[in-house]
């Protein structure tokens, strides 16, 4: 397969108005990824699958990646397809796709109707990220259950708060278990009073 | 029920055995534990270990593992209970018919192991249905599960078959556990209060307490 300078090329020829920018996130994979914006990322993934010297009629993964906002840099959402040739044995194209992290604005358009394979794999972005993937033909909760209301793969989430197994909690634990008025063995009462003295 | 052993010996030579109808009915009870066959995850494999040629657990009259709850004495909690699961855990126990035994087979279902400080893991699933017997390990040998089995048989061989103080003998005891639902974070409760409580540390044992015991 050409390099990843080419495949950018050709790509932002072949869909006109695509933002398109080679990305490296994890140096240390040395596997650069194409980043495309939200509007043209299913028109690039489709000529992906279509154009002959690539025919990428596989997608084997899609994940989610949360990244906090850094400095002045705001955060965002990424999603990350991995691509490749079957017909062709030749691959990963990884193609990359960011939304805003607040959730009523984190859409990502669905790819599931290029690779049916797609549909359970964005459901479990959706599930553990929040994303939204537009077009997606049955976007439900997979892993947790539906009545669940976070998404807990974020590094923002915060677990429940039990404490019950914690025989001697301190520091952060310790102002959380106050703070929400988890269930202590006596040690952590005795703290507790301490720290209430002080 | 004392019986003259000197005696006893005697008419055991006869091919007479005199004993009290507790042991024998006991004795029965403790030689036919059916488990369910209920694998969650990697303990299963042990489980069905244990069950297979090598371990042999025929030899303790508990191979017979059942396909419904209505059938089996014994719920070997094999694996991790995720929170998802956790309510169908306790629905399948409180099917079982009395009397009922529960193992928590491996480190997770005694405290959700590897996995308790993750989102989506029971912390334990004393938590829900009163456990009989815990096996640590991850997962644990087939040996241990052999010498849960041997421990519960114990538990069953010391229990008197008449009198009120047993569970399934008490009309106001509650035949069923709460099942947990599926709240917005958590289950909900996350814990049956009834059954369950937080564990102590043995430093916080008062001087009063031990006097008392």
């Amino acid at each position: 397969m050409e390099a990843i300078e080419k495949i950018k090329e050709v790509a932002a020829q072949a869909v006109a108005g695509a933002q398109i920018e080679i990305v490296n996130s994890t140096p240390a994979a040395q596997q650069p990824a194409i980043l495309v914006d939200r509007e043209h990322v299913y028109a690039v993934a489709k000529f992906f699958k279509e154009d002959p010297r690539f025919q990428m009629d596989f997608c084997s993964c899609v994940t989610g990646v949360d990244y906090l906002a850094k400095g002045d840099k705001p955060g965002f959402i990424e999603v990350v397809y991995h691509l490749y040739s079957v017909a062709q044995k030749q691959g990963p194209i990884v193609l990359k796709v960011r939304a805003p992290r607040e959730l009523d604005e984190c859409h990502v358009p669905s790819l599931t109707p290029l690779w049916r394979g797609c549909e359970f794999q964005e459901r479990e972005a959706y599930d553990l990220y929040g994303v939204k993937f537009d077009g997606h033909p049955d976007l439900r909760r997979i892993l947790m259950w539906d009545e669940f209301t976070d998404h807990p793969m974020r590094k923002d989430y915060e677990p429940p708060a039990d404490y019950e197994w914690e025989p001697t909690p301190h520091d952060d634990t310790l102002q959380r278990a106050v703070q929400e008025g988890g269930i202590m063995p006596p040690t952590a009462r005795e703290e507790l009073e301490k720290a209430k003295k002080k | 029920m004392a019986v003259d052993e000197g005696l006893k010996s005697e008419l055991q030579k006869q091919g007479i055995f005199v004993l009290p109808f507790e042991q024998l009915y006991n004795w029965g009870r403790k030689s036919s534990i059916w488990p369910l066959q209920f694998g969650l995850a990697c303990c299963a494999i042990e489980m069905i270990a244990s069950a297979a040629s090598r371990y042999d657990l025929a030899r303790f009259g508990a191979e017979v593992f059942r396909a419904t709850p209505r059938q089996a004495d014994l719920m070997i909690v094999a694996g991790t209970v995720t929170k998802k699961m956790a309510p169908q855990v306790v629905r399948l126990y409180n099917q079982m018919p009395e009397p009922k035994y529960c193992i928590a087979m491996g480190a997770c279902a005694i405290s959700g192991g590897p996995f308790k400080d993750g989102y989506n893991v029971l912390k334990g699933i004393d938590r829900y249905i009163p456990v009989d017997v815990h096996i640590p390990g991850c997962p644990p040998r087939p040996e241990a599960l052999i010498h849960a089995i041997m421990t519960l048989q114990r538990k069953i061989a010391s229990q008197s078959v008449t009198g009120e103080h047993l569970r399934w003998y008490d009309k106001h005891a509650p035949a069923e556990y709460a099942i947990p639902s599926y709240g917005e974070r958590d289950l909900e409760p996350p814990a049956n209060r009834e059954i369950w409580h937080p564990p102590r540390d043995y430093r916080d044992v008062t001087l009063d307490e031990v006097k008392k015991a």
